[in-house]
């Protein structure tokens, strides 16, 4: 069994690094698990990422990948090894179990799976995979010099690795399930490849199967107007058509959307308190590594906000009530009324010579304490006394002293 | 550690070997061998009794890469008595680790 950690992030792509970097940097706790030795995700397998801010010129993914868990480390971020094959989030410990036979124990968990290429699911296509099949450009493309490969899709991803390939391949061909012209990639990177005089396109079509006898071969395309099927010879097949999430060990756990995809808001809370989700794997319009170290630092932040309020709770309210009764005091910088109600109560317990306790919470800063006790009204004061609340008085008209001094009988 | 091959020596060390032999074709540039690398080096150390090592970097060599019928890494390949008899790739090293290699091993030796 491990040490409690404040933030265990699972994943150690862009979502999770940077998760790190903010939660590490607040003084939490924190870890990042993930399956690889080398921090990155998908992101390390894509030469080309010259859109993430301040990084240009030649920037790549596992350069720029190598920078963000340099930061995270720098800030005391702990870098941890395994595959998560199960978790338990019942309780208020979260744990996280791994295939190598650990288990993590943390007060918040942070979900950063991220999401493996799409396969096409054609007849050849797990066969020649390794053997001209390949969803990796950095890895890949120096097989491929003076070679003829294909690339199948047109998103950012297919169009600028596209690109990336022609410095090495003799042709690359783009298959395109639209029509001419249409591309499902940035405006930029579109023009760019349409201009590029080493790609070739074929429009409206789709890879019916990947054929070679040890390696590739040859494509069979199918022009999805005319049902037309062709042979298109290749030594490559590049596949960058989209991700599925990496979420199966998630199942039954948090809410995932009918496609696998984590549900949270817009502070990535997933249903389930103290478990945020974040990155690739989360539902969301822009799949990027911008939007999933957003993604981390919103995580983090509202996390340490919820540990902080978890602590509150915890050691000045129930631990104290087990002593002697204590007062959570919900009021708002805002709302003037609130806080002339705060300050009788505040003169109540006074005069109470430390037998009652007092703690005051900025409602809108201590949501989750306030949904928790059902707290509708500010200003309200709840009395608890053994660990449990036992009372309460809601409104500025109705907290007055008599009423505070009635409600403490 | 594992003795990195060249396409010098590739024939001699594997294609004319005895016993089982298990080659990891990678290259500094690909993130993913980069991370499997500390695990099979050690796995290496382990198995050394049951099976001879090697890492081969694709770099510049790719023609040789090839001739194994090699065209994307990482991809760990096992050789007996110098005949090429299987092959890993990215998925399943990713997905199972180094039990995938412990299981081949297992399934090669028997």
């Amino acid at each position: 069994m491990s040490e409690l950690y404040d933030l265990l992030i699972i994943g150690a792509g862009p979502g999770g690094l940077s998760a790190g970097i903010y939660g590490s940097r607040a003084k939490l706790k924190t870890a990042i698990l993930d399956k690889n030795a080398e921090p990155g995700g998908q992101a390390t397998t894509t030469e080309e990422l010259e859109n993430y801010p301040g990084f240009f010129n030649g920037s790549t993914g596992p350069g720029i990948m190598k920078k963000f868990a340099e930061h995270a480390k720098t800030f005391g971020t702990e870098f941890l090894r395994g595959t998560v094959d199960e978790v338990d989030f019942s309780g208020p410990v979260k744990k996280v179990h791994t295939q190598q036979g650990d288990t993590y124990e943390s007060k918040v968990v942070i979900l950063s799976p991220g999401a493996n290429p799409r396969k096409i699911n054609v007849k050849g296509e797990a066969e020649l995979r390794g053997k001209g099949v390949s969803y990796c450009a950095t890895c890949d493309a120096d097989f491929f010099v003076d070679l003829d490969v294909v690339v199948v899709g047109n998103g950012d991803a297919a169009i600028e690795e596209a690109m990336y390939l022609t410095k090495f391949a003799a042709t690359v061909t783009v298959i395109v399930i639209h029509e001419k012209g249409n591309l499902d990639c940035n405006k930029a990177s579109a023009e760019k490849a349409m201009k590029n005089p080493k790609l070739k396109w074929v429009w409206n079509s789709t890879v019916e199967e990947i054929a070679g006898d040890e390696l590739v071969e040859k494509v069979v395309l199918k022009n999805i107007d005319t049902g037309e099927l062709s042979d298109l010879e290749t030594n490559g097949v590049f596949v960058f058509i989209g991700t599925v999430p990496h979420t199966d060990f998630l199942k039954g756990k948090v809410d995932l959307d009918d496609r696998g995809y984590i549900i949270t808001n817009d502070m990535m809370e997933t249903n389930v308190p103290g478990v945020y989700g974040v990155g690739d794997a989360r539902v969301k319009y822009l799949r990027q590594v911008v939007t999933a170290a957003s993604d981390g630092a919103i995580a983090s932040s509202a996390a340490e906000k919820y540990l902080s309020e978890l602590e509150t709770l915890q050691n000045d309210v129930l631990d104290v009530s087990k002593e002697k009764p204590v007062l959570l005091a919900f009021w708002a910088p805002q709302i003037q009324e609130s806080i002339d109600s705060i300050a009788a109560v505040d003169k109540v317990v006074e005069g109470k010579n430390d037998q009652v306790g007092l703690v005051k919470l900025d409602t809108y800063r201590a949501k989750k304490t306030a949904t928790q006790y059902k707290v509708d009204q500010i200003p309200t004061v709840v009395l608890f006394k053994d660990d449990k609340d036992v009372g309460r008085i809601s409104g500025a008209d109705n907290i007055t002293p008599e009423a505070v001094e009635a409600l403490l009988k | 550690m594992m003795e990195h091959l060249t396409k010098e020596n590739f024939d001699e060390k594997v294609l004319n070997s005895k016993g089982v032999v298990m080659v990891d074709f990678f290259s500094p540039k690909c993130v993913p061998c980069m991370a499997l690398m500390p695990d099979v080096e050690k796995l290496a150390d382990e198995k050394s009794d049951v099976a001879t090592f090697f890492a081969f970097d694709t770099t510049g060599n790719m023609r040789m890469a090839m001739k194994q019928k090699v065209m994307g890494i990482p991809a760990y390949l096992f050789y007996k008595d110098g005949e090429k008899v299987a092959s890993l790739d990215k998925d399943i090293l990713e997905e199972k680790g180094m039990a995938a290699v412990t299981d081949k091993l297992e399934e090669l030796t028997v």
